[in-house]
């Protein structure tokens, strides 16, 4: 990202455009109560604080607007803003809507967009464990926005990527996967892993495991032995305690049926 | 080439500077040049372990601040001439350390010493982060406690990914596990996690066990490393622990009970 500034020759022109893909957490509304939307998105955030933390962020108002809702973009803008997030584009606005935030300085994505509310898992290879690095994202202004390849939905929820990870994971350390999450090692207590997809861990599970960050509901994890401090799917979590204790140092799977955490021998 | 060896915890009180103290001892009685180096600044401790604190006039400090060269501030040891330490400042706090500083002399001491230990504080925070910062191999000593094992693998989180070998790429550091002030007795009654149970939740190279031992406590009051009491059991462990690290294979001890010919006759348990 920032290799166009490191050499610069004798009268050697000192910008160049580049055409990058980033992976960029969308913002898909289904309500437009924006008093709701302000809690639950605060809610939200609340279970990753420091991964939203100043995170770039593309609402899609698709939704909405099949429903004929409307909502004033102005005021989800100042909302987005007011809870850290960094607004970087609007998607599927009516002309109004993309003018509101066009004045507001966020630019309007063109192109379609994925289907109920999937969230949008192109990325390039570089995008696997570095999503959380959001300062770099807002240059995804710069460059007129050509249609990404956002616009060829697929009713596939997970990433084509997948993050691997062989040595443990300690106490304290933080791992995030834009697709699948694949750990060869141990989790250590105090450790926490997050995972856009599905999670994989081979040895102990003993720290925080968070699937489908994002709000993959079809997200699953799968571990050899289960002794986490917290499990979660989609934003739906149990807490150690809350582990009934049949299905505690035993290899299971988890996952989500009508928004309960369903765990599984396996 | 020289390498540079820290010894770290996380937490305090695990014995961090005695394994210091003891191991740099066993490397240079085995005639490897080696120097320690205490990164405790403010609790000086090192010293004392040492039985040099009388002799000290420059510190890590002094000559991070160019107030004196390296040569003016190591102390010779006065059981064996292949041992350096290099004491901390006790009237300053860690700010007086930096990176560029520790770097620096360390590049130094690498020139001429074969092995150099760096004592670190407790704690994440400064002093740890630098005494890590540029190590090649890291002793973790953890007693057979929950917080301790905790705070280890928190330590173990750091070195893999903050130090200069990872911040570099380069190949990792080499972590071994010192396991010390272990009891079979008491883990036989359930009153302290077993080898086992800390290599579950750690998974380390185990480079040896230090049973806890009345030995360490008179050896850190006189100020001679408890390795060099060679009929102790500790110094016995620090000795082993030596031998490991330079290739030696010592089957490992300390770990059972100990029955003396006696308990073993008469079955007591």
């Amino acid at each position: 990202m920032s290799t166009d500034s490191q050499q610069i020759a004798h009268h050697s022109p000192v910008l160049e455009f580049k055409s990058s893909t980033f992976s960029v957490p969308v913002l898909v509304l289904v309500g437009n109560d924006v008093i709701t939307i302000e809690q639950q998105l605060q809610e939200k955030i609340q279970q990753a604080p420091e991964f939203f933390k100043n995170s770039p962020l593309v609402f899609d108002l698709q939704e909405l607007n099949k429903h004929d809702l409307d909502i004033n973009v102005t005021e989800l803008t100042h909302i987005i803003r007011k809870l850290g997030l960094l607004p970087i584009g609007i998607r599927g606005g009516g002309a109004q809507q993309n003018q509101q935030a066009l004045d507001l300085g966020i630019p309007v994505h063109s192109g379609h967009i994925a289907r109920d509310g999937v969230y949008a898992a192109n990325q390039s290879g570089t995008g696997a464990a570095s999503t959380a690095t959001s300062s770099a994202a807002p240059k995804q202004q710069t460059p007129e926005p050509e249609p990404e390849p956002v616009s060829a939905p697929e009713p596939q929820a997970v990433a084509a990527t997948t993050t691997m990870i062989t040595q443990p994971v300690r106490s304290g350390q933080r791992i995030y996967a834009a697709g699948d999450l694949v750990i060869l090692a141990q989790v250590s207590a105090g450790a926490e892993i997050l995972a856009e997809g599905n999670i994989h861990v081979y040895g102990s599970l003993r720290g925080r495991a968070l699937a489908g960050v994002q709000g993959n509901t079809e997200a699953r994890i799968f571990c050899s032995d289960l002794q986490a401090e917290l499990i979660s799917i989609a934003g739906n979590y149990k807490v150690s305690e809350d582990l009934n204790s049949a299905v505690h140092i035993r290899p299971v799977q988890i996952y989500l049926q009508n928004h309960t955490l369903v765990i599984k021998d396996i | 080439m020289a390498r540079i060896i820290v010894v770290t915890s996380g937490k305090g009180g695990v014995g961090k500077t005695t394994t210091s103290a003891a191991i740099a001892m066993g490397l240079a009685k085995k005639g490897h040049k080696t120097a320690v180096i205490d990164f405790d600044v403010g609790l000086r401790n090192l010293d004392l372990i040492m039985g040099c604190e009388r002799r000290v006039v420059y510190d890590f400090v002094n000559v991070i601040n160019g107030e004196a060269t390296l040569n003016q501030a190591l102390i010779r040891d006065k059981n064996c001439n292949m041992l350096y330490i290099l004491p901390a400042s006790q009237t300053r706090d860690k700010d007086a350390l930096s990176q560029e500083g520790v770097g620096k002399i360390l590049d130094e001491l690498k020139k001429d010493f074969k092995y150099i230990v760096c004592d670190s504080p407790a704690g994440i925070e400064k002093g740890a982060h630098l005494a890590m910062y540029f190590a090649d191999d890291a002793f973790i000593v953890t007693n057979p406690e929950v917080s301790s094992v905790r705070d280890s693998d928190r330590m173990l989180g750091i070195l893999s990914s903050k130090s200069r070998r990872a911040e570099q790429n380069e190949e990792p550091i080499r972590e071994y596990l010192l396991l010390s002030r272990y009891s079979p007795d008491r883990v036989k009654l359930g009153e302290m996690l077993s080898v086992d149970d800390v290599q579950e939740i750690l998974s380390l190279h185990l480079l040896g066990v230090i049973p806890e031992s009345k030995s360490v406590l008179n050896a850190s009051n006189s100020g001679m490393p408890v390795i060099l009491d060679e009929k102790s059991d500790a110094g016995q462990a620090y000795a082993d622990i030596v031998a490991r690290y330079l290739g030696e294979d010592r089957p490992h001890r300390f770990i059972d009970d100990k029955k003396g010919l006696f308990g073993k006759l008469f079955g007591r348990k």
